[in-house]
């Protein structure tokens, strides 16, 4: 595997991992842009925006979109996070030119009032459907607590009232800001010449406006609470907690990363041999989340209502007992064989090696292959762990809770 | 099309092994088929198979439950247990050179399992906890309901098992499936990786090929679930399922089949998506897929839209599947080829895909088939063949359940 970069006049990074030995190609556009970076009034703008962009331009339709990138048998999506909007696709070589173009031509979108009427309700459509999801209830109410009065409290999807009042004026005045070639990085893993990347780069993208988008990253300063979502028709009570951690500009986030393996990964974890394995909870695990200037770890979990408050405190427990006297050496040696695995399986596809390609750059400027990868991971001590849990204590600083409870009391 | 270097063996006991070698790759997987599914699970023990699939791995050969799990952790074996509606499956994903490990400790679990008596009372709690957790999501909550009817029990049965049947299961009822249901007539492993086949033929032999063969079990088929089924729940969608008649896996019409469900559903520029959701805006999710069994297949399609439009979203999709037969563009059949063949090609970058295929392919049509010649099957499919087969079986008879505040008239 070989690194390239390369950056345009106008700002637009590229980043590039070159194997000749897949079958395949992906690119991705990485927006600096998501619901963090909404101004009030406008919020679930970035995620709608993502959809629009489907929604073409002058020069192709909506339906050449869908239709151009089923014709090249294109795997092929995009999403928006609290801080990214990702546009993706995975192809054979030979399709490389015309995806290409198509890919990058739908960032700049044309907006059209009625195609901006008609994804209006599918949007709204799909904020019902989360309501469904008790867990992403669970999510929502949460981070909305948890960063309350930091932008990672926006939420990425918005209300029905907030995407209902939003116009398609606002949405271009959005675009405008924030889609401008210095925030936004190309990334691309598998079969295919730099050269020819680079041309299709300065072919397609160089007309892009210039300029970046400056963003608040202070790290946020939870005060916690709890948050208490009553839904009387459930069966059973879905649970957040959040605490902080480090930050993705952070050197502890690879502690905090196998930590949160060893105390809550879905299978062998300390959270799973008290909790799941003797079938207390439909499940529970611990996750840990960088971001821009903060980080946070999320405990889920979803259990029988009458059984929330002393599942919660087994946490607890499983936590204050962390804090205190760390892991064992065992615990982490079995932790990073586990992840090593994990990280060589998903280099194996151009896809795996994508996000991992984009996102070291967007928030690092920092390349890492998959043998940089391994050798962090097996450098890590219990002394950085030691160091990570001083800093970045476990714990249960903000709680949501969705599900037939009316009121919680938490240890 | 990279040619493939795909090897069988049968073992003397009737265990089949399928082995590609795939030089390119680091890594190497399995997929371990043993016929011991949910149709398996007998009258009033719904659940049987899916609580087997977790208490198998509490403890086997030397190993107790925690040490199990060390072992393969420190090994870097990523690994899953599930039960389908045929068979229970073990798969597992490492290094190439970790592959041999994981059969000596998979013989163990598959072949000496402890189930200790110990062990069951929380296998039985965590299959009633991701029982309830499904009366919680309804979109979920429609697929399993939706398939109950459309296949003839058992094979429409939830491989999760039921909340009714559950309390009626004994320690015993488990113990009982898995001798009934463990043998290695039947069974099939599908290896694939950067692994040499020969080496794997004989590992697999040491840790198998003393396996004791048991008579097999015949299944006789039963009756589907109502055509109509409306649950009222308080939901804040509508969730609406319906399902129709298609062909099994090894029938010959099976890459007709599968090409007119693209038209409809394979892609973002496919029928349903369009018209339900882009032109309309009725949903965020709408599709149909392809459900094909040994001996029988359904069409299951799924739309999830707000209440109020809920009617007009189900008169809307029903009318697209009928519409099939007045037409199909060249153009349509060319996308469906074109997203064939880029996921056929990309399959060769991953051993658990392929592993996974070699097994299920064997299940399904005993015989290996390479990615070429799946390739060239749907390359050699026209538009008329394809309108030939919806009109022979077109899109009728509908099963229709849906799941929200209000029913919804079947205008069909």
């Amino acid at each position: 595997m070989q690194f390239h970069q390369h950056t345009l006049d106008n700002g637009l990074s590229i980043v590039a991992e070159s194997n000749p030995g897949v079958h395949s190609v992906a690119l991705g556009f990485f927006v600096r842009t998501g619901a963090r970076d909404e101004a009030a009034g406008v919020n679930g703008v970035s995620h709608f925006l993502e959809h629009m962009a489907f929604k073409g331009t002058d020069r192709f339709t909506a339906d050449d979109v869908n239709r151009i990138f089923d014709e090249v048998g294109a795997e092929y999506n995009a999403s928006t996070s609290e801080e990214l909007t990702l546009f993706y696709g995975a192809i054979l070589p030979e399709y490389l030119p015309q995806t290409f173009e198509l890919l990058s031509s739908i960032l700049y979108p044309t907006l059209r009032q009625d195609d901006f009427d008609m994804e209006k309700k599918v949007i709204l459509e799909e904020i019902s459907m989360y309501q469904d999801q008790p867990m992403h209830v669970a999510y929502e109410a949460g981070m909305l607590k948890h960063f309350s009065g930091h932008p990672l409290g926006t939420s990425i999807l918005g209300t029905l009232e907030s995407v209902g009042a939003l116009t398609a004026e606002q949405m271009r005045q959005y675009h405008a800001d924030h889609y401008r070639a210095g925030n936004i990085t190309l990334a691309i893993a598998g079969n295919f010449d730099f050269d020819q990347i680079v041309e299709l780069a300065k072919k397609h993208c160089d007309h892009w406006p210039s300029g970046t988008l400056a963003r608040a990253t202070h790290e946020a300063k939870p005060q916690g609470g709890i948050s208490i979502v009553t839904q009387e028709s459930r069966n059973q009570q879905n649970i957040i907690q959040m605490t902080p951690g480090p930050a993705a500009q952070d050197e502890l986030r690879y502690a905090a990363e196998i930590l949160s393996v060893i105390v809550g990964d879905d299978g062998g974890s300390r959270i799973y041999w008290e909790l799941v394995d003797p079938g207390l909870v439909e499940f529970a695990e611990l996750g840990y989340y960088d971001y821009d200037g903060s980080g946070s770890y999320m405990t889920w979990m979803s259990c029988q209502p009458e059984t929330t408050e002393e599942n919660l405190a087994r946490i607890r427990e499983i936590y204050d007992t962390v804090n205190r006297d760390g892991v064992t050496e065992v615990e982490l040696e079995q932790a990073k064989n586990k992840v090593a695995s994990r990280v060589v399986l998903r280099s194996e596809r151009p896809m795996g090696r994508l996000s991992s390609l984009g996102n070291n750059w967007v928030y690092r400027k920092e390349y890492q292959s998959v043998a940089d990868d391994l050798a962090i991971l097996r450098g890590l001590t219990l002394a950085d762990i030691r160091q990570c849990l001083d800093a970045y204590p476990l714990g249960a600083c903000t709680t949501a809770a969705v599900g037939p409870l009316s009121k919680l009391q938490l240890q | 099309m990279q040619q493939q270097s795909i090897h069988t063996h049968q073992f003397e006991n009737g265990l089949m092994l399928i082995v590609e070698e795939m030089r390119g790759l680091q890594s190497a997987a399995f997929s371990f088929l043993v016929p011991a599914g949910c149709i398996y699970d007998g009258p009033g023990k719904n659940g049987s198979a899916a609580m087997l699939a977790d208490w198998i791995t509490r403890g086997a050969g030397s190993h107790d439950s925690r040490e199990l799990t060390a072992t393969l952790d420190n090994l870097g074996i990523a690994h899953n247990e599930s039960a389908g509606s045929e068979n229970i499956t073990f798969t597992a994903a490492s290094v190439a050179d970790r592959m041999t490990d994981g059969l000596a400790i998979f013989a163990d679990v598959i072949r000496r399992p402890h189930l200790d008596e110990e062990q069951f009372e929380p296998v039985k709690l965590g299959a009633e906890q991701s029982l309830i957790a499904t009366e919680d999501d309804p979109q979920r909550k429609a697929m399993v309901e939706l398939r109950r009817r459309s296949f003839r029990a058992p094979w429409g049965l939830s491989s999760d098992g039921s909340l009714e049947d559950l309390p009626n299961i004994s320690a015993a009822d488990v113990r009982g499936h898995y001798d009934r249901c463990f043998m290695p007539n039947g069974a099939i492993l599908g290896v694939a990786g950067n692994v040499d086949a020969k080496a794997v033929i004989e590992a697999v032999g040491t840790h198998f090929g003393d396996w004791e063969q048991k008579a097999g079990i015949r299944v006789e088929p039963g009756d589907c679930g109502p055509k109509r089924t409306f649950i009222e729940h308080e939901s804040a969608q509508t969730h609406i399922g319906v399902s129709y008649d298609s062909v099994s896996f090894p029938d010959p019409d099976y890459y007709a089949a599968w090409a007119a469900v693209s038209v409809l559903s394979g892609g973002m520029s496919a029928r349903l998506f369009t018209e339900v959701r882009e032109k309309r805006g009725l949903c965020y999710s709408v599709y149909a897929s392809q459900s094909s069994l040994k001996h029988e297949g359904r069409v299951l399609c799924y739309a999830g839209t707000s209440n109020e439009r809920a009617q007009e979203t189900l008169d809307v999709t029903l009318q697209e599947l009928k519409r099939l037969g007045d037409g199909i563009e060249e153009s349509e059949l060319q996308r469906c080829k074109a997203r064939a063949k880029s996921s056929l090609v990309m399959q060769q970058e991953s051993s658990r895909g392929r592993a996974g295929s070699l097994a299920r392919n064997w299940f399904f049509l005993e015989e290996t088939r390479t990615l070429d010649e799946v390739r060239q099957k749907i390359d050699a499919l026209t538009v008329a063949a394809i309108l030939e087969y919806v009109h022979r079986r077109p899109a009728q008879d509908f099963t229709v359940l849906t799941i929200g505040p209000e029913e919804l008239a079947v205008n069909d």
